[in-house]
């Protein structure tokens, strides 16, 4: 066993005794909806957490941008109650409701005071089965779709990112559509298209609810099932993801926005899936690589011995199909070219040479040790139980997950480097002031 | 939450929570962007940078990785009133904590090639929120709205001050303002409190006070009238802003003001680390219903934050693409009118008061947060305004909330910002003040 391995056993066997374990409650009902619960106590709140896979993926061929849009409606009215209604309800409690759109997820998220859990439950409930999508809301959010896509296009950091990932993943393959979508297509979407979206896509068996907070498991079930448990409909059909090309050569697209201060760099590879056994190599990599401490090894680099930027980092976002790993950074215009070289130097240093045992052990012992600031709060709780839940990762993950990053060896973590970034075939775009 | 000072002018809030098993270290200093004189904007952010780089006893190179090996996370922020740093990490690496706050307190570098490094660093910080059109023009509404105060300023300073700043500067800046005399230091966490003030005792007590720092004390005189300003710029999107003068955390009125903001925009709640991060429960709002909700802007928020001295209200609207500024700005001017003519109703006020209580609990889900909140409170003011808030919500009276209207929203205490963007590739003109 290596020195590193002996240091990070330590951290492993403190972090183990120092918790119990979330150890949640999960339930799944007749219809296939997945509850999990789990009761904390430190403030007399509690987190609702409702997921459906029906993520960007899910837009219909040709309309992208669907699924974000009855995103912004599908909170502004159902078969029993009004818009106003529902806003009345939600601010006289002081609940902000978030609704996200990923990939995959399509999730109303809320904290709301303990004494306001069950009505507020039975309203996003509610709100998920049985929307009504009035026309006038409908109208009123593309409106503001449509001002977030002006918007987008003003920024150097999202034209620069989301032109990388539709180089990364082309030929309309989701992850590289913008989701959001594009003017032209959320003008012209109908509140039929999206009612059909909502018939073909959300079904309990697609639903999980995380409950996390100052309600005891056994009656945060039972009201999970009984908003729940009557909603009746057929398994929708898988999406298939197409395939993810490979990519053979370096790529370089600018983005000139001759009107900005500053340049954004997007600078990235596709890699692998979540359920790849390598995860935790790739994990612990990008970790040392672009983000422990201030950005890693990046961030030594190009922050702190150069100078040259205020932000830059790494980021590796492994999904269904193989994600991306993006670096990115802000620089002056006249910085591009020697931050790009950087990036590049970097890259090719971590795949000749892989990391030192005494960096792998930092990570290692950072990502063990972080667990439970991680799991502080009841929304990063519910946030991690979903996360367990979709990828099937098991109700005791929190557990083993000290286990599996202790697992990764030197060798590994060279591997997942070697297997996915080279300068070679880095794909690079630059959004910004700058020809 | 005990309080204790020590000999040497060291403030000390220590709150036990043995919620998870972690501790939250913050210490404060009584600096800010509001204590720089002409030429020197943004020093006290550069400083702020530079404390992060080594000191006598963490060499450069082991600052990597300080805190990270407990787990554990770090940061700090600047502002107008304060500047502050933070580790939170598991409750085992309190010592590490205090360690790293000791040295930072008393012994830090400012190597001239690191001051020259972090010249470019911030300078690019700069430029990225220039990159923000709302950014932009929230710095120049400040501006305008303040003549003679130096809150005018912004907290990352002006650029020619930035590119002329020297390495004595920024030391001579640190010696004056780092002193215990000047700060207060929090812990929040699985702590015993007795222990804990023995540890801090024992990495501060030996720091010696400073002479008490000399202090800015330009009053800002009564605006006489609106003031407004035009940024035409390449940009998509239109951008309106609309500051008044404000109550400070210790007037009567900020209360009042507080339940105003929340019936306009929807409640904040009252911490700047964590409940400005998520959007208020605004949907029902008068300036949501009368602008989102009618289809002439795409959000609106309100700001009111606790400041030692007067600072701005401000309410920042993004227009709906296609919608010209001026009905937007005509729509907003009128629901405040309204509001100073006819004050709030009952149910309004029963709400607000309902989401501030809601806002002071999920506020406070964390060590981190809990410690911010104290130590914000006590550098600003008192801490003692942070424990108050709740009866202090709870005792706002209509009457209270209109008297602030009728105050804060007087046209001549007005100042109107709007980011007008020109066609991409047309090139970009000089602001109209």
């Amino acid at each position: 066993m290596s020195s590193d391995h002996r240091a990070s056993d330590v951290v492993l066997r403190t972090s183990a005794a120092a918790r119990s374990g979330l150890d949640p409650a999960r339930t799944v009902l007749d219809n296939r909806a997945v509850l999990l619960t789990k009761a904390t106590h430190t403030t007399p709140a509690v987190t609702i957490n409702l997921a459906i896979r029906a993520g960007s993926i899910a837009d219909a061929t040709g309309l992208p941008g669907m699924t974000w849009l009855l995103s912004r409606a599908i909170d502004r009215g159902t078969v029993t109650r009004a818009a106003a209604d529902i806003a009345e309800e939600l601010d006289s409690r002081g609940i902000t409701l978030t609704i996200t759109v990923t990939r995959h997820l399509f999730s109303l998220v809320c904290t709301c005071l303990a004494d306001d859990f069950e009505p507020v439950l039975a309203l996003l409930g509610e709100m998920l089965v049985s929307p009504s999508l009035p026309d006038e809301e409908i109208a009123t959010r593309k409106g503001e779709v449509i001002t977030a896509i002006r918007q987008d296009e003003d920024s150097p950091a999202v034209r620069a990112t989301e032109a990388l990932m539709a180089l990364l993943y082309p030929a309309g393959h989701p992850y590289g559509r913008r989701t959001k979508g594009s003017i032209d297509v959320v003008e012209r979407l109908t509140r039929a298209q999206l009612l059909q979206l909502h018939a073909d896509r959300f079904a309990p068996s697609e639903l999980t609810a995380v409950v996390v907070g100052d309600v005891e498991t056994a009656r945060a079930a039972d009201v999970a099932a009984r908003v729940f448990d009557g909603w009746r409909k057929p398994v929708p059909a898988p999406i298939a993801l197409p395939p993810v090309a490979l990519v053979n050569e370096r790529r370089r697209v600018v983005i000139p926005m001759m009107n900005k201060a500053q340049a954004d760099i997007a600078y990235g590879f596709t890699t692998i899936t979540r359920r790849d056994p390598a995860y935790y190599a790739f994990w612990l990599m990008n970790n040392a690589f672009g983000q422990y401490a201030i950005g890693g090894r990046l961030g030594d680099s190009i922050r702190e011995r150069q100078g040259m930027a205020y932000y830059v980092s790494s980021s590796l976002d492994a999904n269904v199909a193989p994600g991306p790993l993006v670096i990115r950074a802000g620089v002056s215009p006249a910085n591009v070219d020697r931050a790009v070289a950087s990036i590049d130097e970097e890259v090719g240093r971590l795949v000749r040479e892989g990391l030192t045992p005494k960096e792998l052990d930092e990570s290692r012992r950072y990502l063990i040790g972080s667990i439970p600031r991680a799991l502080e709060t009841n929304a990063a709780i519910a946030n991690f139980l979903q996360t367990a839940e979709f990828f099937g990762l098991g109700l005791d993950y929190d557990m083993r997950l000290p286990e599996l990053l202790g697992a990764v060896t030197l060798d590994e973590v060279t591997e997942a480097a070697r297997r996915a970034l080279d300068p070679d075939r880095a794909t690079v775009v630059i959004a910004g002031p700058y020809e | 939450m005990r309080s204790t000072t020590f000999d040497n002018g060291l403030k000390v809030l220590i709150q036990e929570e043995h919620t998870a098993p972690l501790a939250s270290v913050w210490c404060w200093y009584k600096v800010g962007s509001k204590d720089e004189r002409p030429g020197l904007t943004g020093i006290s952010h550069w400083c702020e940078h530079m404390n992060f780089k080594g000191t006598a006893n963490i060499p450069r190179d082991q600052v990597k990785g300080i805190i990270e090996q407990y787990g554990g996370t770090w940061n700090g922020y600047t502002w107008i009133d304060q500047t502050t740093y933070l580790e939170t990490a598991t409750r085992d690496a309190l010592d590490r904590m205090l360690f790293i706050e000791s040295e930072r307190m008393a012994s830090c570098l400012y190597h001239p090639d690191d001051c020259e490094s972090e010249r470019t660093v911030i300078i690019s910080e700069l430029q990225g929120g220039e990159n923000d059109p709302d950014q932009l023009l929230d710095q120049e509404l400040t501006a305008t709205a303040f003549k003679a105060h130096t809150y005018g300023h912004p907290t990352i300073g002006w650029l020619p001050d930035l590119q002329t700043m020297t390495r004595d500067d920024l030391y001579g800046y640190y010696r004056r303002y780092y002193v215990p005399n000047n700060a207060t230091l929090v812990i929040v966490g699985d702590v015993e409190t007795d222990e804990a003030l023995r540890r801090v005792n024992h990495y501060f007590g030996g720091i010696q006070p400073g002479t008490a720092p000399s202090r800015i004390v330009t009053l800002e005189p009564e605006q006489t009238g609106e003031r407004r300003l035009t940024i035409r710029k390449e940009g998509t999107t239109a951008y309106l802003k609309v500051g008044f003068h404000a109550p400070s955390v210790t007037d009567p009125g900020f209360f009042p003001m507080l339940i105003l903001d929340a019936v306009l925009t929807g409640a904040k709640g009252l911490n700047l680390w964590s409940s400005f991060r998520v959007p208020p429960p605004q949907r029902s709002t008068r300036l949501y219903r009368a602008l989102v909700e009618r289809g002439l802007a795409s959000s609106v928020t309100g700001a009111l934050v606790p400041t030692a001295q007067p600072f701005l209200y401000s309410v920042s609207v993004t227009a709906t693409e296609g919608v010209a500024l001026g009905p937007v700005e005509s729509e907003l001017i009128e629901a405040l009118d309204r509001v100073c003519r006819d004050g709030i109703t009952d149910a309004e006020l029963t709400k607000a008061q309902a989401q501030l209580r809601a806002r002071l609990v999920f506020d406070s889900d964390s060590v981190t947060n809990i410690a911010h909140q104290l130590g914000y409170f006590e550098t600003i003011a008192s801490v003692d305004i942070f424990t108050a808030a709740p009866s202090r919500i709870a005792a706002v009276t209509l009457e209270d909330v209109a008297a602030v209207a009728r105050r804060v929203f007087s046209s001549s205490n007005r100042t109107v910002g709007w980011f007008d963007p020109l066609p991409l590739g047309s090139g970009s003109t000089k602001s109209d003040v």
